[in-house]
């Protein structure tokens, strides 16, 4: 059945969620002083798995690649960059609800008329209104322009004076993310499976069928892209809270191609994949960067490889592992050999039955 | 605004537009008729100017560089289309954004290599250096006139090979309807050769004779791919004549943009698509 | 004239400069098998997709229950109780046969937010989904995938699907075109019992099944209608005999 995992998939979650979340355990025996530095890194990785996660639902399960999804995640930082004061905490309790706000109402409107276009004009479209916020934040005054906004205090998480959590502690911050990361995924979870979710899979098996049968698939589109959207805000709003300061690299297209990059290594469509994708996304990059200044050709050139060998990413190896027959067929032998007769596209996504063109 | 200084800027816009044009019309052949996102098209920009500038410096000659430019950067793409999205055509456009993106990282990284990360300028060719006295305080020069004339011949080749041969069919075919191109019974693999080396040649050559106009930056494909998106959403995809129309429009609201409200100049394409989405969201010629 | 379901007057629908469907009127009485008949490229299919509102008539009227229904969409077409199959099977692979049947059954939910209504409505749903498989004779495939079926399996999961909507019309594109001797002899047989509850408006190329089947037929030729009547009267129609079952048997028999 769709969205469910063999039982190993669990396993294999579970004991890499309990690794990372005893990492400060562990972490200082292993690496020494170098373990601060680690640590922050991880909880930058869950914020970008918090980002990936998001986009799948986009990608994955709704079959609409956004390559402007950065625009949401820029939007989350600079929504609290902005409404923060500049001598003091703001609290997390009115923060949180403005970010979802904003975003949402973001991706109502820029969803509204992305969802009007199909296809390739999805790509080109998001990817444009992605960039009109990244050009305004650059020019504007308000924003600080390219150097961004810094933020000063982090959110305050306070009851009744009594301070639940301080953000401002490492470890404290690093397991909220890491809760958010958990709590984001079982939503995702659950939403798959619903029948929200079912009809997701109809769009994105055959979006023709399901208007043919009476759903008015633009609206649950939409609901898609907002969900999504508020998501990545979030994750957004996270990744500002750490680095200290929003700024216009955060929603440039580039940030949208690479957490599409995180999707792809990770397996899109499972959900728990961008989690690994986006994991095994920052620690190549970590590695490439060590081995070289010109990183990003390596980086290039993993991206193309996993299109051309691994489509399904890390999660199709976990699902079904290779097995000997398997890798005989793989598009990489094609790749070698041109005249090769063509494999099966089953390692891309069952094809849909195409609407019926006769007239 | 007096009048001068506004002919300067409907010259300027139709000069950009012109440009653009160039570069969105191969952008939008490969689409329409290969069904291919490319958008390491930007980068065959970048490399076409620089490209030039590199050449112009060794050979000492602005069109001598030119001449041998353009065949490298046919080349170039070839060995792209041959390698690469060979093994795409029946991919999700997902696969095809993810590996021309990663084409990017692997283009932007070499020009880095090979040209490094400076600034660059390369000087107005001496046959075109004059300029044409508008006014008294006003003028303009004669390379941008130039470049106009090019490119304006280079659409009426584009427009003549559209209305009046057999490939002028088989590419309005595709724009209306890609599965038909695969119906006519023409060797696809040898078109799809011929239109991606096309396309490259395309934009590579505005590259090329934008050299002289600009500033030869890295990352100046990525600027010029996003605003030739907005070009192609605005005339639809696949169609040329909304290419050449929409790169105008587009030219011309980018330049009084920057000159009437500098502060949204930058949002003013945008706006416009958005503007464009909403009542024809298949784009003003589809 | 309470007895006609579905009524067209003059409907016609060009692509570019041909004429798909042609100054065409048409009538579906209530609770009748109504087959239309035609050769390859008279434009059954087009009139099937403007009835069923997949794109919208360049001229002419579709009336629904006495109601003007031309123009609107597909999916408020399907809601309003036309239900439609493809020529091409067209379920959902990775969905189960149920799930296929779920997705069906829910559409008058309504809205994006009926996705999360009551357990009881989602029990009703269910049930109507069970039935549709029952009728299809699909039940002990219920938690198979669909892209683990049979053709023909797949054929008659589609007629479920339809069903599942609980249309009052509905209308077949060749159900079952592309299937075995036994399996159309099956569904054929399914189809007669379903003609006491439903009115179906049939596409059929299978000669046996049609005359066995429709109540009254419609003949095609060129986008326009030849002949509507009785069955008994087009079979024995010279016209009919001679434009359509010629060229037809032509075609069979080269």
């Amino acid at each position: 059945m769709l969205h469910t995992y063999p039982k190993r998939v669990v396993v294999i979650m579970l004991v890499l969620t309990a690794v990372v979340a005893v990492f400060p355990l562990w972490g200082p025996a292993v690496f020494g002083a170098q373990s601060d530095f680690l640590m922050e890194k991880l909880t930058l990785m869950l914020i970008l798995a918090l980002f990936a996660m998001s986009l799948d639902l986009l990608v994955g399960i709704v079959g609409l690649v956004s390559l402007g999804h950065a625009l949401f995640f820029g939007l989350g930082a600079y929504t609290l960059a902005l409404a923060s004061p500049d001598f003091s905490p703001a609290a997390i309790w009115w923060m949180v609800p403005l970010v979802m706000l904003v975003s949402a109402l973001a991706a109502l409107v820029v969803g509204f008329l992305v969802i009007r276009t199909r296809g390739i004009f999805f790509i080109m479209t998001t990817l444009a209104f992605g960039q009109m916020l990244y050009y305004f934040v650059n020019t504007s005054r308000h924003t600080g322009g390219t150097d961004g906004v810094f933020i000063m205090f982090r959110p305050s998480v306070e009851l009744g004076g009594a301070v639940l959590l301080d953000l401002d502690n490492p470890l404290t911050f690093f397991y909220l993310c890491l809760a958010l990361v958990v709590v984001g995924y079982l939503f995702l979870r659950w939403l798959t499976r619903s029948f929200y979710g079912q009809v997701l899979d109809g769009i994105h098996d055959n979006e023709h069928r399901m208007e043919a049968l009476g759903y008015a698939t633009s609206h649950y589109k939409l609901v898609a892209f907002v969900i999504s959207g508020v998501m990545a805000s979030i994750a957004g709003m996270l990744a500002a809270m750490q680095y200290g300061f929003a700024n216009p690299a955060q929603l440039g297209w580039h940030a949208s191609g690479e957490v599409l990059m995180m999707l792809i290594l990770g397996g899109m469509g499972t959900i728990f994949g961008p989690i690994l994708g986006a994991f095994a996304y920052e620690i190549l990059q970590h590695t490439f960067e060590h081995l070289t200044p010109h990183w990003p050709i390596l980086m290039g050139l993993t991206i193309i490889l996993a299109v051309l060998i691994l489509p399904r990413g890390i999660a199709g190896l976990i699902i079904d592992p290779p097995s000997r027959a398997r890798l005989a067929k793989s598009p990489l032998l094609r790749w070698l050999k041109p005249g090769q007769a063509a494999p099966t596209s089953e390692a891309v996504k069952p094809a849909a039955s195409a609407p019926s063109r006769e007239g | 605004m007096d009048l001068a200084f506004f002919g300067v800027q409907l010259l300027n816009g139709l000069q950009y537009g012109l440009l653009l044009f160039l570069i969105a019309s191969g952008l939008t052949l490969i689409f329409g008729i290969m069904g291919i996102i490319n958008l390491a098209h930007g980068a065959m920009y970048m490399i076409g100017a620089y490209l030039v500038y590199d050449l112009t410096f060794r050979l000492g000659n602005f069109w001598l560089a030119i001449l041998v430019a353009i065949p490298v950067a046919v080349a170039l793409g070839l060995l792209i289309e041959r390698l690469f999205l060979d093994t795409l055509y029946k991919r999700d456009h997902l696969y095809q954004v993810l590996l021309t993106f990663g084409l990017i990282l692997v283009l932007n990284e070499m020009q880095r290599i090979i040209w490094g990360g400076d600034v660059h300028s390369v000087p107005v060719p001496e046959l075109f250096s004059g300029r044409i006295r508008l006014t008294d305080n006003l003028q303009y020069s004669h390379y941008r006139l130039f470049v106009m004339g090019v490119c304006l011949a280079l659409a009426g080749v584009i427009y003549w090979v559209i209305r009046h041969t057999r490939l002028g069919i088989i590419i309005r075919a595709g724009a209306v309807n890609r599965d038909m191109v695969e119906g006519l019974g023409i060797n696809v693999r040898t078109l799809f050769t011929l239109i991606f080396s096309v396309g490259v040649a395309l934009t590579a050559f505005a590259g090329m004779i934008a050299a002289p106009l600009t500033s030869i930056a890295p990352g100046m494909g990525d600027s010029i791919l996003i605003t030739c998106f907005v070009v192609v959403v605005i005339g639809g995809i696949g169609s040329i004549k909304g290419a050449f129309w929409g790169a105008i429009l587009i030219g011309m609201a980018e330049t009084f943009g920057a000159v009437l409200i500098p502060s949204l100049a930058s949002m003013v394409i945008y706006l416009i698509m958005a503007a464009v989405l909403l009542v024809k969201p298949r784009g003003l010629f589809a | 004239m309470s007895d006609i379901m579905l009524q067209t007057r003059g409907l016609t629908r060009r692509f570019g400069g041909l004429v798909a469907v042609n100054d065409v009127d048409f009538d579906v009485r209530e609770n009748e098998i109504h087959a239309i008949l035609g050769p390859n490229g008279a434009g059954k299919s087009t009139l099937i997709n403007l009835l069923s509102g997949e794109f919208p008539p360049s001229e002419g009227e579709i009336r629904y229950r006495g109601r003007p229904i031309q123009g609107r969409k597909a999916r408020h077409v399907a809601r309003l109780g036309i239900g439609r199959s493809h020529q091409k099977t067209n379920i959902f692979p990775r969905l189960t046969c149920l799930q296929n049947c779920q997705l069906a059954a829910r559409i008058h939910m309504g809205g994006v937010f009926g996705s999360w209504r009551s357990r009881h409505q989602a029990r009703e749903v269910d049930e109507r989904a069970l039935q549709a498989l029952e009728t299809c004779r699909l039940v002990q495939r219920a938690h198979t995938p669909a892209s683990a079926m049979s053709y023909g399996e797949q054929r008659q999961l589609q007629i479920a699907m339809v069903l599942a909507t609980a249309p009052r019309l509905m209308l077949l594109d060749e159900p079952m075109a592309g299937m075995g001797r036994e399996e159309t002899a099956q569904v054929t047989e399914l189809l007669k019992g379903l003609a006491d509850r439903y009115t179906l408006v049939l596409i059929e190329h299978d000669m046996d099944s049609v005359f066995r089947l429709a109540d009254r037929i419609t003949v095609m030729v060129d986008g326009c209608v030849l002949e509507t009547g009785p069955t008994a009267q087009i079979r024995a129609s010279e016209r009919v005999r001679d434009v359509y079952l010629g060229r037809h048997h032509e075609e069979a028999h080269p």
